[in-house]
């Protein structure tokens, strides 16, 4: 449902009567609408965006909410030269949940879906190339996490 | 190569395009082929960058630029910070232009905090971030012209460089990590007699800005070896993420300080270059001109400058004069909130966006109502750009290479984090 901040936004508009089922949630920030998607319906409302002028994903990341449940969120950070808007697309995941790679809308997606992955151990469903990109390949273990220590498991100054 | 060799390179081609096919494979002509390991440790890549190159000849049949010899952390890092303690960390990201970066840090977390700046400091934070725009643009100036093989133009830049970096001193008392930009305003009150030294800085340059535009664009080599060089189409760039001086020499006038004012820049009159070339020689123009609009806009600071606070007004957030510290028991008691724990902010998020001379620079700032950020994002404009270089190296010459790579002005700090 379309809260009553969003109800005069364009873009919220347009993918509200498109989809109907998809926004689970939107606000209006200072920056810009703000979208919370169904992840079933993550690639149908972003081919959507892209058709109301949303020509840019600017960035991908993720937030770890963790204790929380969802734990994590992704957010897509959406531009439009011609109308000069911003928006953010949010996709709320549970722990081992996996959303789909958004490569075939905007390539930009490719190394920051990677980042994501390789980062917070979020799996991008028919990423063309989904490897670590930051961390060694044999690394263990997601250093965003929030239950990962800011010094690593192999280290601990405790006990000094 | 010759000519003929240059005229039949291939369509260029996306790195994960499907069903691409070398133009090498086609040909049966297997002796030619080899793979070239560039980097990590080389030095027109201006930091560690590694590109694996899949050569047929001398032309570049795919190109993988690996990448994370840099990673730091420092996006975890600022999760064990306070607010105001990120700053330093937002210096050694992008460490040729540390004062955007710290502008574009602040200014997310001031729009959570809902702080207003008195336009003295925003004034300062316009002339200081246009200052460290020219000399990242020198600095990118002097070490391209030197990969292409103009080695005087090098020393010449630096020695510009070098008065901006006094200035830097002058101001903060570092040369390059300034972290002189900070939540709620300016570091330290403006030194005495900075006026004057700018004034003085600020003629230089504009003189040396032409003189050196002048020795490269009538130089018969850095024209052959830059003209009709990199070219990549337009929507393959804005798909790709690429940003700043790139897309404006592609014909996009796209700059975050004209289509996202901040700061008081609405208040300055500069225009927004473009070119349509669309090759290094295009954004090599594309940079000069960005000069010297940096140039108009620290003349117009310098004339115009506001008098009043360098400081917002947020005792709660501001460390106390000493002065007063020792007088008031208010500010003591504000001294020491803000030292022991810092200061909240409440349950939010932002993307405030700046125009880095590299490109779009995002900082994304999750607040969850403690001291410190629940997750900071640098949206890096080099690392936007730099997915772009295996598509863009693909079917050109490897001398083109450095050429390409030079043109994209990326600094791997900013790519890995």
């Amino acid at each position: 449902m379309l809260p009553e901040i969003a109800a005069e936004n364009p873009t919220a508009l347009a993918v509200q009567t498109e989809y109907p089922e998809a926004i689970v949630d939107a606000k209006v920030a200072s920056d810009g609408l703000v979208l919370y998607i169904s992840p079933l319906l993550l690639t149908p409302v972003c081919r959507l965006l892209k058709e109301q002028g949303f020509d840019r994903l600017t960035a991908v990341t993720a937030v770890d909410w963790w204790p929380r449940s969802p734990r994590f969120e992704v957010v897509y950070f959406l531009h439009s030269i011609k109308n000069n808007v911003r928006t953010r697309v949010v996709v709320r995941l549970k722990e081992a949940e996996s959303v789909e790679s958004l490569c075939g809308i905007w390539r930009s997606a490719n190394w920051y879906e990677r980042e994501v992955f390789d980062l917070f151990g979020i799996e991008f469903r028919n990423h063309p190339n989904l490897e670590r990109i930051m961390m060694p390949a044999d690394w263990e273990g997601h250093p965003l996490r929030k239950d990962y220590p800011i010094h690593g498991f192999k280290y601990s100054y405790q006990d000094e | 190569m010759t000519k003929e060799g240059k005229k039949s390179k291939p369509t260029l081609q996306i790195e994960d395009a499907p069903g691409a096919v070398p133009v090498a494979e086609r040909s049966p002509s297997g002796a030619r082929r080899m793979t070239l390991n560039m980097g990590p440790q080389h030095p027109s890549t201006h930091g560690v960058l590694r590109v694996v190159l899949e050569l047929d000849g001398e032309t570049i049949t795919s190109a993988k630029p690996e990448i994370g010899f840099l990673h730091t952390g420092i996006e975890k890092q600022f999760e064990v910070k306070k607010y105001q303690q990120g700053i330093p960390l937002t210096d050694r990201v992008d460490y040729l232009s540390n004062l955007t970066n710290n502008l574009g840090y602040a200014l997310a977390v001031e729009k959570l905090l809902g702080l207003e700046i008195p336009p003295m400091a925003q004034w300062m934070r316009v002339m200081l971030c246009e200052l460290s725009r020219i000399s990242s643009h020198l600095t990118w100036l002097g070490t391209h012209a030197l990969d292409i093989g103009a080695m005087s133009v090098y020393f010449y830049c630096f020695r510009e460089r070098e008065e901006i970096l006094k200035i830097f001193e002058m101001f903060s008392g570092q040369r390059m990590m300034t972290s002189y930009i900070r939540i709620g305003g300016l570091a330290l009150e403006p030194p005495r007699g900075w006026h004057k030294v700018i004034s003085k800085a600020v003629e230089q340059l504009a003189k040396g800005i032409d003189e050196y535009f002048n020795l490269l664009s009538a130089n018969p080599i850095w024209c052959n070896r830059t003209k009709g060089i990199g070219v990549f189409p337009v929507d393959l760039m804005l798909d790709l993420g690429i940003t700043g001086p790139m897309i404006r020499a592609a014909g996009v006038k796209m700059d975050a300080r004209k289509d996202f004012p901040h700061t008081s820049y609405d208040k300055f009159d500069f225009d927004v270059p473009t070119r349509t070339s669309n090759d290094v020689y295009g954004r090599f123009e594309v940079r000069m001109e960005e000069m010297r609009q940096s140039v108009r806009i620290v003349r117009q600071a310098l004339a115009g400058m506001p008098s009043g606070a360098w400081q917002a007004d947020a005792p709660h957030i501001l460390l106390p004069d000493r002065e007063k510290m020792k007088t008031q028991m208010e500010s003591l008691i504000y001294h020491f909130k803000i030292v022991t724990e810092g200061f909240r902010v409440a349950e939010n998020s932002v993307y405030q966006v700046v125009e880095s001379p590299r490109g779009e620079l995002g900082f994304y700032v999750v607040a969850d109502g403690t001291p410190n950020p629940h997750r900071v994002f640098m949206r890096t404009p080099s690392f936007g750009n730099l997915q772009a270089l295996g598509a863009m190296l693909q079917g050109q010459l490897i001398a083109d290479s450095i050429a390409i790579m030079g043109s994209m002005d990326f600094v791997l700090g900013d790519v890995d984090r």
